[in-house]
């Protein structure tokens, strides 16, 4: 299968990946590969068959609707990701650029 | 002494014949001596580990010593480890330091191990020769030209080179067994459920199952012991009784069943693999194995719908790296989602980014049905194939890997090449079933071979059973690299 520069433009949009146009390129052409790889199983029959989406046939575990989690925001805090040298936190918050006007 | 096994080691310790802390500093030097060549681990904290070797000699002292106390354990870099940088081999996470430990690291934390140090692993464990990580490759101990194999390339190797007692790993299609098999080494992958993954930074959730590395069936045996247990805080964790998975290591193998896929012997297996395999299959056969010929039709798929199924999964756990919580977040971005994209596009490396590619438009309007539900639906033909093996067969084998440990960049610029070489253990994750690799012997090439041991869902003691018998008759475990100083 080829996909075009344009498939490949709105997948990296998609996932939030910023690429340049020589990246695009050499996506295109590696992706198009795994597609071709990929491919083999549409020809399958698979009328009838479920999917199974787990390795386990089991049904998802339930549990009480209570506060499990300590409160550890300063520690999770204290990785927060620095910009210009300081950590974007403010007030218990992340910082982030404006999206409101 | 770094040639005992585990428990040889354990019981060197209980009698004080070595401490923790004199064990612990014996690998800590060989490290220092042999690491910088081999870039096996990605980051050492000798003091943390010494305290803890400390606080495991006072136990050994008070007598409460339990079978791992005391010995050095390398932790996979994909493990939460409190206190830890913990990297998952990405430039994402370079400065992440852990503020938790994953069940697996508590779990070795209550046993008294020593937390030795975090292996080098592919980015986000995605890659077959650990040429993906950001700290380096890894050298294959037995040829420095060689990969190691990949993901859990940093724990194959330092327990090849002795660089720890034994190793954690994890597979989602293959990252212990083909590292353990390309090194040289024992490692399984028990069933999915039965490890948590609660602290294991997830890949592909539905197939992610962590696993012991180390030289030997009865070395892993106490490992998993100390692995598995349910966990609540998994949602996938299986309820289960405890198990000593070492209770069947000395059974007998006389009327053992042992399937040969046929699939697994076609084109594509280079000779010296396939002949070091048939020459275990044979010693199998004089302790007192039969061998059923059977067929995984599906198998063949097995490579595609991984390259549908684990993408996906992936696309959506890394979505979680948005450089706004913690992690790497790029010096310069104008908007919000310049911030993203730059952040991603910085952090991750070019593998990473081309599994969330692929995940993110299978899974886009339109493609759904043909990609992701067509890869889950050909899974279940893939799963009901060994189903319907086991009817036949107690045990299936074959080799780990087509061929042995390539060249370091041989397959670097073509992902497909690079994703066949886990065309044989990648059914076994998507089935969820246990998988191990044990040596089998050498290449043409001096390098080693693994030969595969599938069960049955839950049959680990079986299979380390198995394995151990073969260990007993055999010494290719036993092998060791030159020029690690032994």
């Amino acid at each position: 299968m080829s996909l075009t520069k344009e498939d490949v433009r709105k997948v990296a949009s998609l996932a939030r990946l910023g690429m340049t146009e020589t990246e695009i390129e050499t996506a295109r052409e590696q992706l198009s590969g795994i597609f071709d790889l990929i491919a083999e199983m549409q020809a399958v029959d698979t009328k009838g068959i479920t999917p199974m989406s787990h390795a386990q046939d089991v049904t998802q575990r339930l549990r009480e609707d209570v506060v499990t989690e300590a409160d550890q925001r300063e520690l999770f805090q204290s990785l927060a990701p620095q910009y210009q040298g300081s950590p974007q936190i403010e007030a218990g918050l992340y910082l982030v650029p404006q999206v409101i006007e | 002494m770094i040639n005992s096994s585990l428990q040889q080691l354990g019981s060197a310790l209980r009698v004080g014949k070595i401490s923790s802390v004199e064990l612990t500093q014996l690998y800590l030097d060989r490290i220092a001596e042999f690491n910088p060549a081999l870039n096996a681990y990605i980051t050492i904290n000798a003091e943390t580990s010494l305290e803890q070797a400390r606080r495991a000699d006072t136990q050994l002292a008070d007598g409460k010593a339990q079978p791992l106390t005391g010995i050095p354990i390398a932790q996979k870099d994909i493990f939460c480890a409190r206190g830890w940088r913990t990297t998952c081999g990405s430039r994402m996470l370079e400065n992440f330091i852990a503020p938790y430990d994953a069940h697996v690291i508590s779990q070795f934390n209550n046993a008294g191990a020593v937390n030795l140090g975090k292996t080098n692993m592919d980015e986000f464990a995605m890659g077959s020769s650990n040429e993906t990580s950001h700290f380096g490759t890894v050298k294959n101990p037995w040829d420095h030209n060689a990969v190691p194999g990949g993901s859990s390339g940093g724990a194959a190797c330092a327990v090849a080179a002795r660089l720890c007692a034994a190793a954690t790993g994890t597979d989602t299609g293959g990252s212990i067994r083909q590292p353990a098999a390309l090194c040289g080494i024992s490692g399984i992958k028990p069933t999915y459920g039965t490890v948590s993954r609660y602290g294991m930074i997830a890949f592909a959730s539905s197939l992610d199952q962590a696993g012991p590395m180390a030289r030997s069936a009865d070395d892993l045996a106490l490992l998993l012991n100390v692995m598995t247990g349910f966990d609540e805080r998994d949602s996938t964790s299986l309820q289960r009784d405890q198990e000593d998975y070492g209770r069947d290591l000395n059974k007998p193998l006389s009327g053992l069943r042992i399937g040969l896929p046929k699939e697994f012997f076609a084109e594509g297996l280079a000779q010296d693999v396939a002949g070091c395999v048939h020459a275990a299959i044979d010693e199998y056969k004089k302790l007192g194995a039969t061998i059923v010929d059977i067929s995984l039709p599906n198998s063949r798929l097995a490579v595609p719908v991984y390259y549908v199924l684990a993408p996906a999964e992936a696309s959506s756990n890394l979505s979680r790296y948005d450089g706004v919580r913690y992690g790497y977040r790029a010096p310069e971005y104008g908007d919000l989602t310049e911030m993203y994209e730059r952040s991603r596009a910085q952090g991750f490396g070019d593998e990473v980014k081309r599994r969330i590619m692929i995940g993110t438009y299978v899974l886009s309007h339109g493609y759904y049905d043909a990609y992701y539900l067509q890869a889950q639906k050909i899974r279940r033909l893939i799963a009901q194939d060994f189903d319907d093996a086991f009817k036949q067969c107690d045990v299936i084998m074959g080799p780990t890997s087509p061929s042995t440990a390539f060249n370091l960049g041989e397959k670097g610029s073509n992902p497909v090449q690079m994703y066949l070489s886990d065309i044989y253990t990648i059914a076994v994750n998507l089935a969820g079933l246990p998988g191990m690799s044990i040596p089998a012997g050498f290449g043409s090439n001096g390098r080693p071979v693994g030969l595969q041991i599938i069960g049955n869902y839950f049959a680990e003691a079986q299979m380390l059973n198995i394995a151990h018998q073969y260990q007993l008759a055999t010494d290719h475990h036993d092998r060791a690299p030159q020029n690690i100083g032994l």
